[in-house]
């Protein structure tokens, strides 16, 4: 004991008349150890805490508070309140030893067994002994870390201090500068004000103290290490200003006023803070400033260049309107919301007879955003804007002032629509009848974006249920038949479809009558040649093109999806006539693809679309499979790649979203067809001869094409439905991957090994198989005959190992870096890489529920880059560019963020590309450097001279997608820190010139962009 | 006196105006314009995408270059203004044939642009001239003549605007104005 004794004594000597900082530590470990207790500290200290030089009083008191703040969690109640005591005494000592007496009731502040009482005491000592504001910050942040510590821990206590708790952190606060202080101060303003701490008089000091940041002016430093931006002050102070409506009689005032600042940031922050306060504020504290809120809103919005401060001016008008007609009206109080609308109105009305000048628009908005704020201020504004429109689209006749018009219109329609089913009795029934008559004239109108306009007007109306009678739904739907039909303008037609989708929803039966039954019987009647048609008409083909379009777009109803899905596949049928070409079928896929989408919201229409068009699509490409005699001259049209590329995502489509139920019986029949030739699924089958898809010699070859189709099923399945004799379909496919000579087929084999491999539950069957695939790959690789699909193979094998991040993806991976320096089948690997990386459009993908695992490009990078680069640098001349389309292939996939990290380490790499004559990987490489450009300006710097020449040299590249993008890498750069772009300024701008008469037009367009930037950089008003 | 010293004479009265724009005074000489609607991007044609084919300059091109400048007093832009129109843009650009392409610089090309100020008395006719002089100028391959003047019998100093803009030298000096660089600059950026 009395060494432990001995020891404390040397430490602490060592310390206060040593200066070594580091026995600090020690004695905190003895502490904590139960060497000795903080009593024995105390006294070993005792002479030096007495000692007549402040300077070592200090030091004394500096190692007792660091020991405490390391200690603090251990101390009793009864240990506490003697230090807390001392402490609050040595508050009133010498000025140099203040911080460690700070440090030290920090530490005690932490405590939890604080003694009742003492906070309350020790906060009056700091508020009466120091002046917070002559010391230093970080002794400054110590005093707001107490203050913090207490009020979350002794709430009750500091709230009996009463007004006086508020007034000592005013004087604590006030003057204070530092931007980390203040986001402390902020928090504890917002603590006081919202945790009812009480304010007595001193509102206006509260609010002057801070109130005096507003609007905060701040940018952080270079380099700064804290991290604190500007809008974190902003966030934190509004949440001060904004927090109660005591503060309103001064905010408001203040908010007018810097809404007329010239800077904009300021403006938008003052329409913020207005915005923020709305919502707790009620109309006795916002009606003496009504008038001068909107005429400020009023003249920003009206004379504003910028879309921020319109949008910010039109959401602070939107909060004072919600939040006058959120307060309850007293029997014997005026309605402000009414007068304050009536105010609005006055100001706006007369601008909307003007429908071709500036203020039109601006006060169109400012109206729609005060009437969107509640059902009273929209009935408000529409009971009176609405005849007003109406009216002034008579008296206008000219078609682009009544499509102003019937737009606004329109707006004012959404909004009525937003509070309509809160309401039964809504203020448009009265208006019901004009309003149809102009919608109907302006749908019929010449002028095609007047027409656009009409069919939106259209369709808001027509989806309020129960709003128009039977009869103007069914003069709606005729109107849309007729666009569809006849508009000579795509854009006009294109509206009256989507239209057609949304309607269709609410009034299906109208639309079977009435639309799809037109659309059916002009189709008959379009003749598939293209012949010539008369002058203005549309030709045929557009028109048999937009009736399919139509037709699927208006399938959002099960009873729709019914009537089109057949009429649909009629016209795959028709391919067995020879009738149609496969351009026309692929349209048809489309159409029905489109159909799959839409019934995907719907089980029922899912399935009944399930059972009918993927047994109807597979009877007819087998027949046509079996048919054919495998000539590739007289290919049979459903057979061509185009149309089975097609039918894969409607497969998917209709596959993926069917619940597992569902989907058992025709699992099984699907795969015994592929695998047996058992034909039951299949609706007309009366065939001659076996359908033996797997079989790759003579007559049955066009069969294995059907592979692709099997693949769209089989691999959208979701991940708990079993495949039935899952191995004996992958052997299969294995050996058609490797042994088809038809590029599709062995390349659809290839995806449905990888897409069932993707999916198959790790263990010994799965381990088997790749061990046979990777040992056939091998051996195919060898042989000449078959090294394409091997290759192939091993790129959709990769991907999908890699996606479930199966441990023998490192292993396949870096079969396919090694192909990269194979002479023959270098480029073909290196252009697979970009399928290892990228999105795969149809299987391999979320919507096809693969095995996906999070952030694997991420972990695919960090694994496979060092050794991309590695082999690049190893890699013989003839090689590199390999190497090089991989890495820009890999570096294309990555988020921005992951990349930015990476930078520095392979910008020379890149830099390096960009010099590689082949076309695609400057493309590639241009591609990955023009997001990054803006983010990386330290790693630019150094190599900033040479980008800039090189990126000039592709400016004048024989290809022209590498011009263009190059010239939009050069505008990138504007963007970058100006000292390190004025040094070249002039170069740039004469290097550009050439460009400027390029002989392609888009290429001119983009040089400039980039040369008028370049022009504005470093110069006054850019 | 030099050149220089003599321009900024000739464009002092310019510059006093220029201060009363950026001071964001809140007068504007016309507060409610008629605007115009705007025309869409160019379509993209086949023609454009094809490597091999030469598309022509032509005044669509060039009112592409000068249609999106904005307007000094309002935040809209020339053509939603209708100061410039593609009809008073006309362009004649390198002789068909062989010349061009065998890269000889054509010494017919030129363009000339008609611009309408939205009232006769728009203080502002020169700067608008002056901005869609130095756009065509940063912007044309340098064998271009440019050519900007106002439409005939729309302003009341037509003359002596178009004289101004006519004259190179009075167009470099009034560039090294920073005050008036800086509103030319500000009509040339892409809007906020």
């Amino acid at each position: 004991m009395a060494e432990a004794q001995d020891s404390l004594l040397g430490l602490v000597e060592e310390f206060v008349s040593g200066q070594q900082d580091s026995k600090a530590a020690e004695v905190a470990a003895g502490v904590k150890d139960g060497l000795f207790t903080v009593l024995q500290l105390v006294e070993a200290l005792g002479s030096c805490l007495a000692n007549t030089e402040p300077r070592t009083r200090g030091r004394g008191v500096q190692l007792l508070s660091q020991v405490l703040l390391q200690c603090y969690a251990n101390l009793r109640e009864k240990e506490v309140e003697v230090l807390v005591v001392f402490y609050e005494n040595r508050l009133k000592d010498h000025h140099v030893i203040t911080p460690h007496v700070l440090q030290g009731l920090k530490a005690l502040s932490m405590s939890v067994v604080f003694p009742p009482g003492l906070a309350v005491s020790v906060l009056k000592s700091v508020f009466q002994e120091i002046h917070v504001q002559s010391l230093m910050q970080l002794d400054r942040h110590t005093v707001y870390t107490i203050i913090t510590n207490f009020m979350n821990n002794r709430e009750e206590e500091l709230k009996s201090l009463g007004a006086d708790f508020t007034f000592g952190f005013i004087q604590v606060m006030d003057g204070e500068k530092d931007p980390r202080n203040l986001l402390v101060a902020f928090r504890i303003v917002q603590n006081i004000i919202t945790k009812g701490y009480a304010l007595g008089p001193f509102v206006e000091e509260l609010f002057e103290v801070t109130s005096c940041y507003f609007p905060i002016d701040f940018t952080p430093p270079p380099n700064d290490p804290h991290g604190i931006t500007r809008e974190d002050l902003i966030v934190g102070l509004r949440g001060v200003l904004a927090s109660t409506p005591r503060f309103a009689e001064f905010l408001l005032p203040l908010v007018i006023e810097k809404m007329d600042s010239d800077i904009q940031s300021a403006k938008v922050d003052a329409l913020q803070t207005l915005t923020a306060a709305c919502a707790v504020y009620e109309q006795k504290e916002l009606k003496e400033f009504l008038s001068g809120l909107w005429s400020s809103i009023r003249r920003e919005v009206f004379q504003t260049a910028s879309d921020k401060v319109e949008s910010e001016g039109l959401a602070a008008l939107h909060a004072l309107s919600a939040s006058l007609s959120r307060s309850v009206l007293g029997p014997d109080s005026e309605d402000l919301l009414d007068i304050f609308l009536t105010n609005i109105l006055k100001d706006c009305k007369h601008h909307l007879c003007e429908p071709d000048m500036k203020l039109v628009w601006p006060s169109a908005k400012l109206l729609q955003a005060a009437a969107a704020a509640s059902s009273r201020a929209c009935r408000k504004v529409t009971a009176n804007v609405l005849p007003l429109l109406l009216e002034q689209y008579n008296q206008h006749a000219q078609s682009s002032h009544r499509r102003t018009i019937l737009e606004m219109t329109l707006g004012f329609l959404k909004l009525q629509s937003k509070w309509l089913h809160e309401e039964d009795e809504n203020g448009l029934v009265s208006f019901k009848d004009p309003l149809c008559s102009m919608v109907f004239s302006a749908v019929t109108d010449p002028s095609t974006q007047l027409q656009q306009v009409a069919v939106k007007a259209l369709t808001v109306l027509g989806t309020h249920q129960g709003f128009l009678s039977s009869g103007d739904i069914d003069l709606i739907v005729d109107h849309l038949t007729r666009l569809i039909l006849e508009a000579a303008d795509s854009q006009s037609c294109q509206a009256a479809i989507e239209s057609s989708g949304s309607l269709a929803r609410v009034h299906p039966s109208v639309f079977i009558s009435r639309m799809v039954s037109p659309l059916c019987s002009r189709l008959q009647t379009v003749p598939m040649e293209s012949t010539e048609s008369p002058d203005g008409a549309i030709p045929q083909h557009a028109m048999w093109q937009r009736c399919h379009e139509a037709l699927a777009a208006v399938s959002t109803h099960h009873s729709i999806v019914q009537e089109t899905v057949p009429i649909l596949l009629d016209y795959v049928r028709q391919t067995h006539k020879g009738e149609i070409n496969a351009e026309d079928v692929v349209a048809v896929c489309k159409s029905l693809h489109h159909v799959a989408v839409l019934c995907q919201e719907n089980a029922e229409s899912l399935f009944y679309y399930h059972q009918k068009v993927v047994p109807c699509l597979l009877s007819l490409t087998v027949q046509a499979a079996m048919q054919d005699r495998g000539t590739a001259a007289d290919l049979h049209v459903l057979l061509s790649d185009s149309v089975l590329t097609a039918m894969v995502p409607l497969i998917i489509a209709s596959t993926s979203r069917l619940s597992p139920e569902l989907l058992s019986s025709s699992i099984s029949q699907i795969v015994s067809l592929f695998l047996d030739g058992d034909v039951s699924i299949l609706a007309e089958n009366s065939f001659t001869s076996r359908f033996l898809p797997f079989q790759m010699e003579g007559p049955a070859a066009p069969q294995s094409l059907l592979v692709a189709l099997l693949m769209a099923y089989v691999c959208s399945l979701p991940r708990n439905v079993e495949v039935p004799h899952q191995s004996r379909l992958l052997q299969d496919l294995l050996a058609l991957s490797l042994g088809g000579c038809c590029t599709f087929a062995f390349t659809s084999a290839a995806k449905c090994f990888a897409g069932l491999i993707n999916k198959c539950p790790a263990g010994q069957q799965l381990d088997d198989i790749l061990k046979i695939a990777s040992h056939k790959i091998e051996s195919g690789l060898e042989d000449n005959s078959k090294r394409t699909q091997a290759v192939m193979l091993l790129a959709w094998v990769t991907k999908a190992l890699i996606l479930r991040y199966h441990p023998m993806n490192g292993q396949l991976t870096n079969k396919m870096i090694s192909l990269l320096s194979n002479r023959d089948l270098g480029p073909l690997a290196a252009d697979l890489f970009s399928l290892l990386v990228s999105d795969s459009s149809d299987i391999l993908n979320k919507s096809s529920h693969a095995d996906i695992r999070i952030m694997y490009r991420q972990r695919f990078f960090t694994e496979n880059v060092p050794k991309l680069v590695e082999g690049f640098n190893a890699a013989n001349g003839d090689d590199k560019p390999n190497y090089l389309k991989a890495l820009s292939h890999v570096l294309n996939c990555l988020p921005k963020q992951v990349l930015i990290t990476e930078l520095p380490s392979l910008f020379s790499l890149l830099l390096e590309a960009l010099s590689c004559p082949d076309n695609i990987v400057q493309l590639s490489t241009l591609t990955c450097l023009e997001p990054l450009l803006l983010d990386a300006a330290e790693i630019l710097s150094v190599h900033i001279d040479s980008l800039i020449s090189k990126l000039l040299c592709l400016t004048s590249s024989p290809s022209m997608a590498v011009r263009i993008t190059a010239l939009k890498c050069m505008l990138a750069l504007t963007k970058l820190p100006l000292p390190m772009l004025l040094p070249y300024k002039q170069r740039v701008i004469r290097a550009l010139a050439k460009p400027l008469d390029d002989k392609k037009r888009l290429v001119r367009k983009e040089a400039v962009e980039a040369r008028c930037q370049w022009f504005l950089i470093g110069s006054p008003g850019s | 006196m030099t050149i220089a010293g003599l321009a900024a004479v000739v464009f002092s009265v310019l510059v006093c105006t220029v201060r009363r724009v950026m001071v964001g005074s809140s007068q504007l000489e016309n507060a409610n314009p008629l605007i115009y609607q705007r025309s869409g991007e160019r379509q993209v044609t086949a023609q454009d995408e094809d490597e091999e084919l030469h598309d022509k300059i032509d005044d669509r091109e060039i009112f592409d270059l000068i249609r999106s400048i904005n307007d000094p007093e309002h935040p809209l832009s020339l053509e939603e203004l209708n100061v410039v129109e593609e009809i008073r843009v006309k362009v004649r650009s390198s002789l068909p044939g062989s010349l061009h392409l065998c890269g000889v610089s054509d010494e017919e090309s030129a363009v000339s642009v008609e611009f309408t100020p939205t009232i006769p008395h728009c203080s502002m006719a020169t700067l608008i001239g002056l901005s869609i002089k130095v756009k065509l100028l940063r912007s044309l391959p340098e064998r271009f003549k440019v050519d900007v003047h106002i439409t005939p019998g729309t302003h009341a100093s037509e003359h002596a605007v178009n004289k101004q803009l006519a004259d190179k030298e009075r167009v470099a000096a009034a560039l090294e104005n920073s005050h008036l660089l800086e509103v030319v600059n500000q009509c040339l950026s892409a809007r906020s």
